[in-house]
């Protein structure tokens, strides 16, 4: 892969971008935020939540899977963008039966996050509350379905960085859920609680038994910074520098 | 909703809308000839309680169950932890877990009493229990007693502060966990509570001296005001100290002699039995060896200051003796006693705090345990209103197959029924629902502090509904209150 630089244009300011990145990376490079959820650094990107759509010259497109290329100019962060993202966050509280003051994952979850960050209020949307039941089978790892985004991070993650099979999709539309590659639950899958796959959820999906909220209020992920700070604060360095 | 029960040919009515506003409901029968037969106190918020955490991954309960409840969050939120402690396997939490744990208890209690005291009962107190609707409110006392008023929100706002540097939030924080907590308590937020931990003391002292002189200037009016003799239930200590965080079950009768005592947690059942009653959405329990009829018990402070042997700080303690003088050798029954007593505690909490903020072990940073799971977790604790029961079952999966509550309101059950059944019998005149009657019996109520909403709504008024019934069940009068 060659280096080759050029360079984008993201709500009207020039960034410089690397052949081969995908909107999304070049952007993150330039301290520039472009809500996500499927995404994840050590992912091959997949394409699934379309949290990340951006305007690409004018058409919409996720950035997480859409190359750069020299002179493309992008709209992210507007109203329009905002509002249509805003919506599938809705549409995946109501999909799911979400209810994040006993739900442990608080504080540290994305989707969360991203409904503070978005502005969610409360879900237009008629709540689906569909009937699931925990699976506990795994000794060391359990997942909740009620709070599933189908992000498929578990299933990419087993493949791409352990080397199993463990997660997959199984259904279509509504009805789609997270499978796994055992009649007897996650408990006859080879997972292991080291795998990435067991830690790599967004959400408070797939857990690791017995952790409880275990890191205090005040000091979880999102107390203090909205998601996407981290990103964010590249760019304050960088225009001090 | 109506719900024939055929074999009865009786036809049970369960009103959709009392249910959802949580008004305390009141029936009163009378007998052929005129008199009071029974009354039934009927409360409808507790349904359900176990079923959200059914199916739920055991370490989830302890912020699971603190939603059930909007009155004390806090109790049921250690409560839970506890009995989550023993299936964690875990018989001793390290002592910066325990102590944040009662820090965060003694902040909770200090607040509810606060609050119990200065917001809806003193307005009885202060003004009479005659005195009109309109006076008998919080806003009344902040006009006419401003002092007394200020330092109530302030002690109120204390304890809420404790909570939040014991559990992340004022309300549904994450403190406690099974085998600990998830943090400690650090040195700046222990100094700011320290500073002000002596004030408050000085306050829950005034606060208790006020209900003092109230309470003895009308004594013998008050000792008699729908009161009845009962048994007691309380945890203490080992050696019989109050403790309301942690210890085993005592339970006193009339005189004061023991039924039984420092009965763990595990062997509750043994003990308590619960009986359901068709009327009645809640439960009553009652203790085995006595059977239903003379099994029942009042809990909360009064039972607590009764059944305890002593209090291990010195204010309280000293006032304990004082308040114990009034039963001359035997428990204090009075209901209007509830309020003393509850000052007494909120002393014990404040004195209880200045304790633990000064002890290092809140900075130490052993939080959590781990042990050999178990699956089957039971735990108490003294919430503000009385004696809490938390019981679980887990299965292999660490999934909760099974949970039983006793909650205070519950164990108080019979004895509010009790309360109000007296008050209908001193103050019924005829057949009519008086505003004085409605008030009194408003007032016996809250003496139990029953965690409905009805119980503490706006401005310390309770939603009632009175009814009256003729030997035949045939209403002839009926009163609505909020
Ligand atoms: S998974 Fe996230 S959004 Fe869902 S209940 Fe938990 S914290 Fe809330
Ligand atoms: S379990 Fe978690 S990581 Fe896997 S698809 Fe669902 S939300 Fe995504
Ligand atoms: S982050 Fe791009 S589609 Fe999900």
């Amino acid at each position: 892969m060659s280096n080759e630089k050029m360079t984008i244009l993201i709500d009207g300011v020039a960034v410089e971008a690397t052949e081969g990145q995908t909107i999304l990376q070049a952007a993150a490079d330039a301290g520039i935020y472009i809500p996500r959820l499927c995404n994840h650094k050590d992912l091959l990107p997949g394409g699934h939540c379309r949290i990340c759509t951006v305007k690409i010259n004018g058409r919409p497109g996720s950035s997480c899977t859409f190359p750069v290329a020299d002179g493309l100019v992008i709209e992210n962060d507007t109203d329009e963008l905002n509002a249509m993202r805003r919506a599938i966050v809705e549409m995946l509280f109501v999909e799911g039966n979400h209810y994040c003051p006993s739900c442990e994952a608080s504080g540290n979850c994305e989707l969360q996050a991203l409904g503070y960050r978005l502005g969610m209020i409360n879900p237009e949307y008629p709540y689906q509350e569909p009937k699931n039941e925990i699976d506990a089978t795994h000794d060391d790892v359990y997942i909740d379905r009620d709070r599933c985004v189908l992000c498929g991070r578990c299933a990419r993650a087993s493949v791409q960085l352990d080397g199993k099979r463990v997660f997959g999709f199984d259904g279509r539309g509504l009805g789609t859920r997270i499978a796994v590659n055992s009649p007897d639950g996650l408990g006859g899958t080879n997972l292991s609680v080291d795998d990435r796959a067991a830690t790599i959820c967004p959400t408070g999906c797939l857990r690791v038994k017995g952790q409880g909220p275990d890191i205090p209020v005040g000091q979880r992920a999102y107390d203090s910074t909205p998601i996407g700070s981290d990103i964010e604060r590249k760019q304050t360095v960088k225009q001090a520098t | 909703m109506a719900v024939s029960t055929s074999n009865q040919k009786r036809k049970v009515v369960i009103n959709p809308v009392t249910r959802v506003e949580g008004h305390g409901k009141v029936t009163i029968q009378l007998d052929e000839n005129g008199h009071v037969e029974r009354t039934r106190f009927h409360i409808i918020e507790f349904r359900g309680f176990e079923r959200f955490v059914q199916g739920r991954m055991y370490w989830e309960a302890p912020i699971i169950v603190q939603r059930l409840c909007g009155i004390c969050p806090v109790s049921h939120h250690l409560a839970a932890s506890k009995a989550m402690d023993v299936v964690a396997g875990v018989d001793q939490v390290s002592p910066t877990a325990e102590k944040m744990r009662r820090l965060m208890h003694y902040g909770q209690t200090y607040q509810s009493h606060a609050l119990h005291f200065f917001h809806l009962a003193s307005p009885d107190l202060l003004f009479g229990f005659d005195a009109p609707v309109e006076k008998r409110n919080v806003l009344a006392v902040l006009a006419e007693y401003p002092d007394v008023a200020r330092k109530a929100v302030l002690m109120r706002q204390y304890g809420q502060e404790v909570i939040k540097a014991t559990s992340g939030k004022k309300i549904h924080g994450t403190g406690s966990l099974p085998g600990g907590v998830n943090k400690n308590l650090g040195a700046a937020e222990r100094d700011t509570l320290q500073a002000r931990v002596d004030t408050m003391i000085e306050w829950a002292v005034e606060g208790l001296e006020l209900c003092k002189t109230i309470t003895k200037a009308d004594l013998d009016k008050l000792v008699k005001f729908g009161s009845f003799e009962s048994n007691f239930m309380s945890i203490v200590a080992e050696d019989g100290c109050m403790d309301l965080y942690d210890g085993k079950l005592r339970v006193i009768d009339a005189d004061g002699e023991k039924i039984f005592d420092q009965v763990a947690p595990a062997d509750y059942l043994d003990y308590i039995e619960e009986e359901v009653r068709p009327w009645s959405y809640m439960k009553f329990p009652f203790i085995k060896s006595l059977g239903k009829e003379k099994g029942w018990y009042r809990v909360g402070p009064l039972a607590r200051v009764n059944a305890c042997d002593y209090i291990d700080t010195p204010i309280a303690e000293k006032e304990r003796q004082e308040f114990m003088a009034l039963g001359g050798g035997r428990p204090v029954h009075a209901t209007m006693a509830y309020h003393w007593a509850r000052m007494i505690e909120t002393v014990h909490a404040a004195e209880k705090m200045k304790e633990l903020l000064a002890d290092p072990d809140l900075q130490g940073t052993e939080l959590r345990r781990k042990g050999e799971r178990r699956n089957r977790g039971v735990a108490w604790i003294e919430a503000p209103r009385g004696t809490l029961f938390h019981h679980y079952e887990v299965d292999e999966q660490d999934k909760i197959t099974l949970a039983n509550l006793i909650v205070s309101t519950t164990n108080n059950n019979e004895a509010m029924n009790e309360a109000v059944r007296v008050i209908a019998d001193q103050y019924l005149d005829g057949k009519e629902i008086t505003e004085g009657l409605l008030n009194h019996i408003e007032v016996g109520i809250r003496a139990y502090d029953p965690c409905l909403s009805c119980a503490t709504h706006a401005l310390g008024q309770m939603r009632l509904q009175v009814r009256l019934t003729d030997a035949r069940g045939h209403l002839i009068d009926e009163k609505l209150r909020g």
